[in-house]
């Protein structure tokens, strides 16, 4: 480090009062933070994913996430090319049947891919923290909700573990804490995005396939992005308002 | 009252109920968290709660603050958008106290493995190589300097 | 990962919903099904099934007791299980368990039966000595009136109460239809088809069960079985288990028709995973056999002995079918992925909260409380004079 000891002493005390601001208390007392003025999301370009995990491990660092269970996690499809013989079952339709791995939920990434036929590519999973979340809906005691700014979260010290939101959830991104015996899930890294940080996930890609996204916040690169791609969010049929959107999602994801 | 007369016994099951039912309300009282249904059906201090979550992670401004030297190598090579942590990994424990927590340098033979291991599978416009094979399996730093690992930037640090 | 085929998102491949979620529906099931017995005979003027009305009663509290169990044994939290009766969500099927269970249980079972027991209460209180006593003392409620009035207002409080009943036990048992049902996320219960399904087979369950337990205690008591009311309640429990099965076939070839994105998934799991469970229990063993065998007593002058293997034995393999029904639903429904790329095994444990000795347990129990209930709430009035007799 190059730095000289004037700068030394200029810096480390305000990096540490910036950083006491960062480390400080809730959303409600942050001078900067207003619950209404954001509504969060996260854009995946499905053409930066290069498989590599990092997200996977960033998260289990951030959130202590137990081993086996996944709050985000990467898959990866193989869309096979299309059968040249036969009119086959529809099961070989490659659309309906892409091959998918996903070992580990991808958190020491992949093995390496041999076959140059047909199309492969990445997708990371997490939570979509939807608008019209089905998970919210049957929580028998009001112990998962979508917070005023758009994230849905659980509160562990109210929930019964009876996993009914885990059943609701399209998406498989519920699952029950092995030692709490709770509901957990994604959490959008609440603690880190409502003290002007980003996601432990998107912290950590190298490629910037992964970005939090403010939907409320005028100056937020998406606007921009909307404006030139096509995106979707997963199984759009469930009208589910997920937040999280994909750009250049391929038709045989599931 | 002759509609007493034959129903008294009706009359005490119902106030069995209705005593249950004060007793209940009673106890819902002081039971229910006080900052229930403060923003809609769920503990509004819970937002607090979660907010207020230790953050591992320091984020690449905070680095940026002090490693500036490392910053601008890095903003004018080809990793310029990654951040600190995604190789170095949780720091937010060395900003909080620099001197006392010294992070351990990335082994780079695995690091860069990672990501640059060529696969079928990855975009075909991503710098891929078989670590095996690439330069007869010579350590990455040798020729690749981690922060600007373009070739031309010269060897490791 | 063992057990997995294809590709399961990685959260799924555990099941959270085990055994004793299968069997929380199997209870209530029974529960709802014998009350509706019971209300043949109250409201519907079936006196052919007195016999077992009772009987029908007993057994639906015995098995209420036991219903909250199986839940709160699977819960992460048990002792939080008070949230759902303070802050009830109202958007959850869920959250209206512990209201309607509350309701169902005092204001029409344990009122009904009250109602229905208060003149033998009342004569036990005065006849009964030390603790027994006690407990018939209390369960007057300090009133001693079994005056003629009285109890013909009790007859009346007590129709109405029935009457009240039966959309009430419909309502117990069809919310569990409906939390499965209203899954938008999984197809194998999405349907508007799910509470109802859920109501008749109940119906099936409950009325089979009353039955059995009527011939198996007449049996033990060395009591003649009262064959009118037992072909009475044969020929009910053959006209609703047609439905029944004319509901979940319908279900089937609907699916069947409209071969919908996870229909290839669910088909090739009810031929494998699910093929033993499911065709072979559920629906040959547990339906189609019991209703030929019931059929055949319908068309066909059969002698009693005849009849009576007959009922026991359809009986009995329908309180089979129908737990398989609720297995079907429940485990089927997370054994397979809902990317419909894969499939899972379920892992039932055996000494575990949530294993298959509890769940055995959990089975026994209501049939403990029955004798217990029984003993205290004579069902018949031979019995009754005797206790009277003897001084409890």
């Amino acid at each position: 480090m190059n730095i000289s000891r004037r700068q030394l002493m200029i810096l480390l005390p305000a990096a540490a009062v910036a950083w006491e601001s960062v480390m400080a208390g809730t959303p409600e007392d942050a001078p900067n933070y207003k619950m209404t003025g954001h509504w969060w999301g996260m854009l995946i370009d499905i053409d930066k994913c290069i498989g590599c995990g990092n997200c996977v491990r960033a998260c289990q660092t951030e959130n202590d996430v137990p081993d086996g269970y996944f709050r985000t996690w990467v898959e990866r499809y193989h869309r096979t090319d299309w059968p040249m013989t036969g009119s086959g079952p529809i099961t070989t339709n490659p659309l309906i049947a892409p091959e998918v791995i996903s070992p580990d939920g991808g958190k020491e990434g992949f093995p390496v891919a041999t076959d140059e036929s047909g199309k492969y590519f990445f997708v990371p999973k997490l939570c979509n923290h939807c608008a019209d979340s089905p998970c919210t809906q049957v929580c028998p005691v009001g112990a998962t909700f979508i917070s005023p700014d758009g994230v849905v979260l659980v509160d562990q010290t109210y929930c019964l573990g009876c996993a009914y939101c885990v059943q609701a959830c399209p998406y498989g991104c519920r699952y029950i804490h092995p030692k709490k015996e709770v509901a957990d899930k994604c959490t959008l890294c609440y603690h880190r995005i409502t003290k002007g940080l980003t996601t432990a996930c998107c912290e950590a890609c190298p490629t910037g396939a992964r970005k939090l996204v403010d939907l409320k916040n005028p100056n937020d690169p998406i606007h921009a992005f909307l404006k030139t791609h096509s995106v979707q969010v997963l199984k759009p049929q469930m009208a589910t308002g997920a937040k999280l959107f994909y750009n250049d999602l391929d038709g045989s994801v599931r | 009252m002759s509609v007493f007369k034959d129903t008294g016994h009706l009359f005490r099951f119902a106030g069995l109920f209705v005593l249950a039912f004060l007793i209940f309300l009673v106890v819902r009282h002081y039971v229910v968290p006080k900052s229930f249904g403060q923003y809609g059906h769920y503990r509004g201090a819970a937002i607090g709660e979660i907010a207020a979550r230790p953050v591992k992670f320091a984020g690449h401004e905070t680095c940026e603050m002090c490693h500036s030297d490392v910053a601008e190598k890095k903003k004018i090579g080809k990793h310029a958008q990654v951040n600190c942590e995604a190789c170095h990994g949780a720091l937010a424990s060395h900003a909080d106290d620099p001197a006392t927590v010294t992070p351990v340098l990335p082994d780079t033979a695995v690091l860069c493995a990672r990501c640059h291991t060529a696969s079928a599978a990855k975009p075909k416009g991503f710098p891929q190589v078989d670590p095996a094979s690439h330069y007869q399996g010579t350590p990455c730093k040798t020729c690749h300097q981690p922060h600007s690992p373009g070739i031309d930037a010269g060897g490791a640090k | 990962m063992s057990g997995v085929e294809g590709y399961m998102y990685p959260n799924e491949i555990t099941l959270y919903w085990s055994v004793l979620i299968v069997l929380y529906p199997y209870i209530t099931g029974l529960v709802a099904g014998a009350f509706i017995l019971a209300s043949l005979e109250r409201v519907f003027r079936v006196d052919a099934v007195k016999p077992t009305y009772r009987l029908a009663l007993l057994t639906a509290l015995a098995f209420l007791l036991v219903a909250p169990l199986p839940l709160v044994l699977h819960l992460g939290h048990p002792f939080r299980s008070p949230e759902m009766y303070f802050t009830p969500h109202s958007t959850s099927a869920m959250a209206m368990f512990g209201y309607v269970y509350m309701w169902y249980l005092m204001a029409v079972l344990v009122f009904e039966i009250w109602l229905d027991y208060r003149c033998e209460i009342v004569l036990l209180s005065q006849s009964c000595k030390g603790l027994l006593r006690l407990v018939y003392r209390v369960m007057t409620l300090g009133s001693t009136n079994i005056s003629p009035r009285s109890l013909a207002i009790d007859d009346r409080v007590g129709w109405i109460v029935t009457l009240i009943g039966i959309p009430s036990a419909f309502l117990l048992h069809g919310y569990v239809g409906f939390i499965f049902g209203s899954i938008k996320a999984n197809p194998w219960w999405s349907s508007p088809l799910m509470p109802v399904v859920f109501i008749f087979s109940a119906m099936v369950s409950g009325v089979a069960g009353v039955m059995l337990l009527y011939m198996a205690i007449s049996k033990l008591r060395k009591q003649i079985i009262d064959m009118r009311c037992v072909d009475t309640i044969a020929m009910y429990l053959f006209y609703i288990f047609i439905i029944d099965f004319s509901l979940e076939m319908l279900d089937l070839v609907h699916r069947i028709y409209e071969a919908d994105e996870s229909f290839r998934s669910l088909d090739f799991m009810v031929h494998t995973q699910l093929y033993f469970s499911q065709i072979v229990i559920q629906i040959g063993l547990g339906t189609i056999l019991p209703l030929v065998l019931l059929f055949l007593t319908q068309v066909v002058k059969l002698p009693e002995i005849v009849r009576k293997r007959i009922y026991a034995i359809s009986g009995s393999l329908a309180l089979i079918g129908i737990f398989a029904m609720r297995w079907n639903v429940v485990i089927g429904g997370q054994l397979f992925s809902k990317s419909f790329l894969g499939y899972t095994t379920y892992k039932m444990s055996l000494v575990t909260r949530e294993g298959l000795l509890v769940a055995i347990f959990l089975t026994l129990l209501p049939l403990v409380f029955l004798w217990v209930l029984i003993k205290l709430l004579p069902p018949w009035p031979e019995k009754s004079a005797h206790a009277q007799a003897a001084g409890g």
